[in-house]
């Protein structure tokens, strides 16, 4: 896979670019939206590191700051303009903005990892069960994640928060991951059902490996792009799911969170008041993370299907 | 005209009943395990707007019978069952005596009509663009739309929502920021109503239309590719048709099939969304409905929102199955 055969690849009738964009395929993980995707993501953790070792997270908290103060280069309606020690602004309770989403936008993603990692680890264990073993157990884990794919995961969490108040970050995670492991476990057993009469897997049989053995150390490998498709995609939605019940004004409530931010804003009616850096910022942060998310699953589907890689 | 197995049929509302009872029995469980009483909230509520209340042990004993929750569990999941089955969701105690199914019946018409909207021009818009980015006769323009839309696919409407209301709300000020019809317009068949409803309804429905639109165009394009190396649409080229009839005819027939059956999949994720953006715009939906419930911790009302929207996925995913050899009378069900 590393080895790079340069030989074959320079034609004539090429152009340099054309060469270099070639060479560069021979290595699929060097895949330019991968790569943009992962930096996007990167550097929303490098914000989330960084961001608590040089700046003040002691900021967050309210009344911190003066109240809604624009950032640096902006004016706000009452004529005062941006000061360098809230460089992207404040809210209308003090607290500064930078602050909050170097706090905030970690524990956004923290949510949706979280969730989908679980989501993911429920799904591979009921797909490889329902697609290796069948049978009876085959049926009831088929009917029960048709029946579960069509329930919005938001409207039964909120009934969940609703009762409960106030959650932790992880048991919201936990939450939304009972709810991420239909579509993994739908694609698994499929995947499954198709590889089981492969050669491979009859010889293991016949050596008589362990049912887990051949579960997991002879088909597994196999499905490792798929997974990590899905996984990618489960982030997003667990994310997005996240976000929606924050800004419904559920989920943790005393931690910041970029849902909880603009739940917040719109609340303290930041749209009139003309307060964009307030919910805007957030917004954006959250934009980006969802684009990254869409390159790197992209990206991934470009180095599992060869079909879909373009000069 | 179209035979539907016995057996598929049976199966499939198999799943669907099994869906709704699955959604409701968790819907009912939740709040149960919850330490809230919500009789007490409803004292609670009347102690707040009296200033005291007198003898209120009674009155929570009148309550509790009244909101059914002083028999045992058994007898209430059976009530509540047998309620649901009837759209009866018990009486709100946020608005103490209205029946929770009369609040919903007022905001449902909301909800579905901002969804018939926007729904029906993202599927329009979108595949219409999907199939002209594969045409060969279409205008440059509609190649660059494409990395457009695949950014745009990957943001939540919410996201979208508010961004719009800023521009075009509080910015520019060409659209009012909430509400579903105008203060001063009297609700009705006239045509101030409309116009109004219309007016009120263009932001919600563009911040759906944008976000969404992209997943039907990338899809249709996949798909047109697909169709544009069958044989039939090359013989209907070397008949000399013309490129518009041989684009809506044969290869657009063929390739929107399968995204009908996505459409069906993507349902329930484009209701959640769709709620949101009714709770941000604050329009008159079960988005607004539901968002006050949870303010003021009303749970009839919340249990019979998540219901109805539940049931709304559940039964147009069904449909979705079943018509679908209507459209298509190359499947065949039950093989």
């Amino acid at each position: 896979m590393t080895t790079h055969n340069t030989a074959g690849v320079a034609k004539p009738d090429l152009t340099a670019r054309q060469i270099r964009r070639m060479k560069r395929f021979d290595n699929p993980w060097r895949n330019p939206k991968l790569i943009w995707g992962a930096g996007l993501m990167l550097g929303i953790v490098t914000l989330g590191i960084l961001g608590r070792l040089f700046w003040n997270t002691d900021l967050v908290f309210t009344g911190s700051a003066p109240l809604k103060l624009p950032p640096i280069g902006f004016e706000n309606l009452r004529g005062q303009s941006g000061q360098a020690g809230f460089p992207l602004g404040t809210d209308g309770a003090g607290r500064d903005l930078l602050a909050l989403i170097v706090i905030g936008a970690p524990n956004s993603l923290f949510v949706g990892l979280l969730a989908s990692v679980i989501g993911m680890s429920i799904g591979i264990f009921l797909g490889f069960s329902a697609g290796f073993l069948g049978g009876r157990k085959d049926d009831t884990i088929r009917i029960l994640s048709d029946v579960m794919i069509t329930i919005p995961p938001l409207l039964i969490l909120v009934v969940f928060q609703a009762a409960f108040g106030d959650v932790s970050l992880t048991l919201m995670a936990i939450l939304i991951a009972a709810f991420m492991w239909q579509s993994p476990t739908r694609l698994i057993r499929a995947q499954v059902l198709s590889m089981r009469e492969s050669g491979y897997v009859q010889m293991a049989r016949l050596s008589g490996a362990s049912t887990m053995h051949i579960m997991f150390r002879e088909m597994m490998p196999n499905l490792v792009p798929y997974l990590f498709g899905s996984f990618i995609a489960n982030v997003t939605t667990a994310i997005v799911t996240a976000v929606g019940l924050e800004v419904l004004g559920l989920g943790p409530q005393r931690i910041p969170t970029l849902g909880r931010i603009i739940y917040e804003a719109i609340n303290s009616g930041a749209l009139i008041q003309n307060l964009w850096w307030w919910w805007g910022l957030p917004t954006i942060l959250l934009g980006l993370m969802f684009i990254g998310l869409l390159l790197i699953n992209l990206g991934l589907d470009e180095v599992s299907n060869p079909r879909l890689r373009k000069l | 005209m179209i035979r539907i197995p016995a057996s598929y049929l049976g199966n499939r509302i198999v799943t669907l009943v099994l869906t709704i009872f699955i959604a409701a029995t968790l819907i009912w469980i939740i709040p149960r395990l919850s330490p809230v009483d919500p009789a007490e909230i409803a004292l609670g509520r009347m102690a707040a707007g009296a200033g005291t209340v007198g003898n209120s042990e009674e009155i929570l004993a009148q309550l509790r019978s009244r909101l059914g929750i002083d028999q045992p569990w058994i007898v209430q999941y059976v009530r509540y069952l047998w309620g649901v089955v009837q759209f009866d969701f018990g009486l709100s105690t946020a608005n103490f005596p209205t029946p929770v199914s009369a609040l919903i019946a007022n905001a449902l018409p909301w909800t579905l009509g901002l969804m018939l909207i926007s729904i029906t021009i993202t599927f329009f818009i979108g595949n219409l663009l999907g199939a002209l980015m594969v045409w060969e006769h279409s205008p440059k323009l509609v190649k660059v739309a494409i990395p457009a839309a695949m950014v745009l696919t990957s943001i939540p409407p919410i996201l979208s929502a508010l961004l719009l209301m800023w521009i075009f709300s509080a910015k520019l000020q060409l659209f009012p920021l909430t509400g579903a019809y105008g203060l001063t317009v009297e609700p009705g068949w006239t045509w101030d109503f409309v116009q109004s409803v219309l007016y009120h309804g263009f932001l919600p429905a563009l911040s759906i239309v944008v976000v969404t639109f992209g997943f039907w165009a990338l899809g249709m394009r996949g798909l047109m590719i697909g169709v544009q190396g069958e044989d039939y649409t090359t013989l209907a080229k070397a008949k000399g048709l013309r490129p518009r009839y041989i684009l809506y005819r044969y290869m657009i027939r063929n390739a929107i099939l399968p995204q009908i059956t996505a459409f069906a999949l993507k349902i329930g994720m484009l209701i959640a969304g769709q709620v949101l953006v009714e709770r941000i715009f604050a329009y008159n939906g079960m988005g607004k409905l539901l968002y006050d419930a949870i303010l003021d911790q009303d749970f009839p009302v919340i249990q019979g929102v998540s219901f109805v929207i539940i049931l709304m996925t559940a039964l147009s995913v069904f449909i979705v199955d079943l018509i679908y050899p209507l459209i298509d009378p190359r499947i065949r069900h039950g093989k």
